[in-house]
């Protein structure tokens, strides 16, 4: 008896065990889509917290530029690198500033502003909203005639979708900045020359790609670091947990979401 | 007998298979300051928080001044919040604020007062709870946990509402502290002609500022009375829980 006791208990059924897995995954997904729908209903109709929403702008959006600013400037003086040394190969190395430019404007710029802010800023608000949940203070708040999705969750949704395009103007900027400087003085370019042939290549839609992309990078990032807040279990662990889950969730959302709207681009000529 | 501030009939809230309020069943009439006393898990917070509608019951309803709560939504359920107030137990100040802005909050957030007008009134309502103004804009961390409790209960009262929440106010402060939160919360209740529910295990709290006493236990009201008889309720559970034995019907939360 004991031994069926042991086994139901230590050993479970493997095909429960999977039909439980993907019951949680469909649960989440819709519990996700549910909050989402309410954070954008709320950032969308009246009432706004203006104070909030800058506040949250400064946070997101100001305090970001020297993270971005700095990652941008190492990855397109690597991408300048490798495209001269892989362009060489074939006596090509005169498009490097037309493929770096190419590259940060449509792809590299606004993945890395995505991913850095995926760390910094979602990791951030779920850390907030989390011991803020855990603290009572988001009952607080509702006891107060408050509704959180309005004065915190919306102000932090539209403070990305607004910063994130910005913060990818300056991480294009600074990056194509970083291939000029390894062209020029690691590769021996001609300054002039090499921002010419930027400037002629680049074309609005290139730029208008990146900055599509952030807007839908700025919003999944928000709701990650809000949705993981709101749901944050008590304790040290459980607010770790929930920056953990939500810098991983939007990491791997802001990848996969940057490949759709890539085939979507493509697709139609963007 | 007019309308009861707050009722809650049958009420019963479960999480999955695990039933914690069984059947609640209380009234509190207007002006009236009612303690339900409980042991750790009893289902004191969560009666609690399903009173306030921050959650909603599985089944039963619960009415405020005659309107039921559970069915409230938008505006309707806004201005029953904008009459009732709640201390919680961990104060749950706002940290990115100050301490007259937290007072304030309701004023400069929802009632969209001016902010010189707010903090005015949001120094006067520090003052009922004898907290001068040098206070007004530290932080929550820069204050300690009494001057906290304070400042939560100024918060609560600052709207002049006709029901106010206690969650064990006197948690975590050394008796005296705790002694001087109960004098300002029968002062300020008493003042403002509000009701109160309050829930704590602290016995000298609850024989101060209670007119009635309510005992929960595993989920259900097993004892409801004045609070000048309980020491003979003729209850053993209440007299265990009263006199605070480890032995009697009541099993340790260990």
């Amino acid at each position: 008896m004991s031994n069926v006791s042991t086994r139901k208990r230590g050993i479970p059924n493997p095909l429960q065990w999977i039909g439980a897995a993907v019951l949680g995954f469909f649960a989440e997904i819709g519990r996700l889509t549910v909050f989402s729908a309410r954070v954008k209903f709320a950032a969308f109709t009246p009432r706004w917290y203006a104070g909030q929403i800058w506040r949250q702008i400064i946070n997101i959006g100001f305090y970001s530029l020297p993270v971005v600013g700095l990652s941008a400037v190492f990855i397109g003086a690597a991408l300048a690198l490798n495209i001269y040394e892989g362009g060489s190969r074939y006596g090509a190395e005169q498009f490097v500033p037309n493929i770096v430019v190419l590259g940060i404007t449509r792809e590299l710029g606004v993945t890395i502003t995505g991913l850095m802010l995926a760390g910094r800023v979602s990791a951030g608000i779920s850390a907030e909203i989390g011991a803020m949940r855990v603290t009572e203070q988001i009952d607080a708040l509702e006891t107060l005639s408050a509704s959180p999705y309005r004065y915190l969750y919306a102000p932090r949704f539209l403070a990305a979708i607004v910063s994130l395009p910005l913060l990818v103007l300056v991480a294009d900027t600074i990056g194509v900045m970083g291939g000029w400087l390894v062209s020029v003085y690691g590769l021996d370019f001609d300054s002039t020359t090499y921002l010419r042939n930027t400037l002629d290549f680049m074309t609005t839609e290139d730029v208008l790609v990146g900055v599509i992309k952030a807007v839908v990078f700025g919003a999944v990032i928000a709701i990650m670091g809000c949705y993981q807040g709101d749901r944050s279990e008590a304790g040290a662990t459980g607010v770790g947990r929930a920056a953990t889950l939500s810098m991983v969730g939007a990491a791997v959302l802001v990848l996969a979401t940057n490949y759709l709207l890539s085939t979507l681009f493509v697709e139609i000529g963007l | 007998m007019s309308t009861p501030i707050l009722k809650l009939e049958n009420v019963k809230k479960s999480f999955g298979s695990k039933e914690v309020l069984k059947g609640v069943d209380i009234e509190v009439q207007k002006g009236e300051s009612l303690v339900v006393l409980g042991g750790s898990g009893s289902g004191k917070s969560v009666m609690l928080k399903n009173a306030l509608g921050l959650m909603t019951p599985t089944a039963g309803t619960i009415w405020f001044d005659g309107q039921d709560v559970t069915k409230a939504t938008g505006r309707t359920r806004e201005k029953m919040r904008a009459r009732i107030g709640m201390l919680f137990q961990s104060g749950a100040l706002f940290d990115s604020l100050t301490v007259w802005e937290n007072v304030g909050f309701r004023l400069l957030q929802v009632d969209k007062m001016r902010r010189k007008d707010a903090r005015e009134l949001a120094i006067e309502t520090l003052k009922k709870v004898r907290l001068g103004s040098d206070v007004a804009d530290l932080y929550p961390a820069e204050i300690s946990g009494g001057m906290q409790k304070r400042v939560s209960l100024a918060r609560s009262i600052i709207s002049k509402p006709d029901l106010i929440f206690f969650d064990e106010p006197t948690t975590g402060l050394d008796p005296i502290t705790a002694d001087a939160i109960n004098d300002l919360i029968l002062e300020q209740v008493r003042g403002l002609g509000a009701a109160a529910v309050s829930i704590t295990h602290d016995m000298a709290s609850a024989r101060k500022i209670a007119d009635n006493i309510a005992m929960l236990y595993e989920g259900k009201i097993i004892w409801h009375g004045p609070a000048d008889i309980i020491d003979n309720s003729g209850s053993e559970y209440v007299d265990q829980f009263v006199h605070g034995r480890a032995e009697g019907p009541i099993q340790p939360a260990i």
